[in-house]
């Protein structure tokens, strides 16, 4: 099972309501994935800092009632770098301007319980265990605003529930993807990748995948050609749903074994696992609905 | 006779469901609206029921009918009519994975297309599709008969039995054991006979330009010395 859920918004004076309308998305998708939700919003950087960090503090001690004011104030005091941290309960988007590497090093070397969840321009990404529409009120889901989204809902089947295996999954700056399916060779592409000196956070079979997309992009694939090295390297079920700063895309595996649904307006494309995650939005019944072929590659530009 | 409506926004298909079973008697009409993706509408009907289904309906949207009339306005999902033994389903829209799967009998109508593994495992049912059908369609297919106004993606016809395709575009791939075999004139009957039975959207094509496909049968017994070879 797993539900998956994409939403592009066309106009930019829509990127107020992007979680209004998401929300019953992603909650319409409780049956296929019960356990854990996740979601990653695309939008710009506030104020003068360009990179933002999403940090997760469900894995410390203190957990919602983290002291995110004396990370930032920690931050300026041994970093030297302006820092300004938005937290919601267990998450917080910290936004810096310049290189993130040596802060994400820092915060690993002085809180090795934060966990990092995404790098990025324009990348905030939460996902936490629990019911879709509980994680949604905890991290206040229905206020995102953004350009597009890539949600998922998890049952999990292939490694344990807890946050850092939920979805999406990040590589890389400004990318994360999101699965429903199941792969069978998650580690022959362990064991391909490990010694090239990718690192593996959990031993997820989705983050296999995410990781052979980044190397794919590190190597100087596109998008384009990296999944279409995922159709000749990956084994599996896969229904798989990509973010990056400017796109959405989506793939579906030869047997088109997971569901996705496809609908498109002039206001939006919102993509789904079924079409019961769609019927409420608005204009519905005039969008152009489709099932996305197995082994096409579909691109929205945002 | 009398005629019912309901609308899935105000009421859970459950209910739909149980009054389409318990309630209803043969010749009602039942209009339902708003199918919002719902799954299982209109399962297991068990008489001569005309049933509209307004929308786009979820998973095995009648699945097991027998005798009833069920019109789809929008498309439907995975295993529309899957394991149906008599009556008609007639799909307006498109149609997603393993439509018509396992049917015994009736007459399953696809306007669009139907996605993968349509009509695998038919067991005497008839499937008409106006569009294209998805890879694997037919798969293992043991008796009754599809009609395909498009084309078929890879494996059509994978190990068939006693069914019968007809094919109208392209094929990607024939599946192990399946063959094109010359049109005959009950073949062109049956088409005529199918194709009249879908409607009048389907009046603009001729049985002529239909071609057969059905089982060279060298997979019935099985050969030691195929070394797996098929």
């Amino acid at each position: 099972m797993c539900g998956i859920v994409g939403l592009l918004l066309k106009k930019p004076e829509l990127y107020n309501r992007l979680g209004e309308f998401m929300v019953p998305m992603l909650v319409g998708m409780t049956e296929r994935g019960p356990d854990s939700a996740g979601l990653a919003v695309f939008s710009s950087s506030v104020g003068n800092f360009d990179k933002k960090i999403s940090l997760y503090s469900g894995l410390t001690a203190e957990g919602a009632s983290f002291n995110w004011q004396g990370l930032e104030g920690a931050i300026n005091q041994h970093l030297g770098i302006p820092a300004k941290v938005h937290a919601v309960n267990n998450h917080a988007i910290l936004s810096i301007s310049g290189n993130p590497e040596p802060v994400k090093h820092w915060i690993a070397e002085n809180y090795p319980k934060l966990y990092v969840l995404s790098t990025g321009e324009k990348i905030d990404l939460y996902k936490d265990i629990g019911l879709p529409a509980s994680i949604a009120d905890r991290y206040d889901f229905k206020n995102l605003k953004g350009s597009h989204l890539v949600g998922h809902t998890r049952m999990a089947t292939e490694s344990a529930v807890t946050p850092e295996r939920a979805h999406p999954f990040t590589a890389g700056e400004d990318f994360c993807l999101v699965h429903n399916g199941s792969l069978s060779n998650p580690n022959y592409i362990r064991r391909m990748l490990e010694p090239r000196g990718i690192k593996f956070e959990t031993d997820n079979d989705t983050e296999a995948a995410c990781r052979f997309i980044e190397w794919r992009l590190s190597e100087g694939d596109d998008l384009k050609q990296a999944l279409q090295a995922c159709f000749d390297e990956l084994d599996g079920f896969y229904t798989f749903l990509m973010g990056t700063a400017d796109s959405l895309a989506l793939v579906r595996d030869p047997f088109a074994c997971k569901p996705a649904m496809v609908a498109e307006t002039d206001d939006y494309v919102a993509i789904a696992s079924e079409f019961r995650s769609l019927a409420h939005l608005p204009d519905i019944k005039n969008a152009n609905v489709f099932e996305p072929a197995p082994e096409e590659m579909y691109v929205w530009a945002a | 006779m009398g005629s019912v409506a309901f609308d899935l926004e105000q009421t859970p298909v459950r209910e739909i469901n149980h009054f389409i079973h318990k309630d209803a008697n043969a010749g009602d009409k039942i209009a339902i609206t708003n199918a919002g993706g719902a799954h299982s509408i209109a399962c297991g009907c068990d008489k001569e029921l005309e049933i509209l289904i307004d929308g786009h309906a979820g998973y095995y949207a009648g699945g097991m009918n027998k005798d009833a009339d069920i019109t789809i306005s929008g498309s439907a999902g995975t295993g529309v009519g899957e394991n149906m033994m008599s009556g008609k389903i007639h799909v307006k829209g498109f149609a997603s994975n393993g439509a018509g799967a396992s049917a015994h009998g009736g007459l399953l109508v696809i306007n669009g297309d139907a996605g993968l593994r349509c009509g695998i495992s038919l067991k005497g049912g008839d499937i008409v599709v106006g569009g294209s059908v998805g890879s694997f369609s037919g798969f293992m297919a043991q008796a009754g008969r599809m009609v395909i106004c498009g084309n078929a993606a890879d494996a059509l016809g994978d190990s068939l039995y006693e069914a019968i395709i007809y094919l109208r575009g392209e094929v990607k791939s024939l599946g192990a054991d399946a063959q094109f075999e010359p049109m005959t004139d009950d073949d062109y009957a049956a088409v005529a006979e199918l194709l009249s039975k879908a409607g009048e959207d389907f009046a603009k094509y001729s049985p002529k330009e239909f071609k057969r496909i059905a089982s060279s049968k060298s997979l019935y017994h099985w050969n030691a010395d195929a070394n797996q070879e098929y």
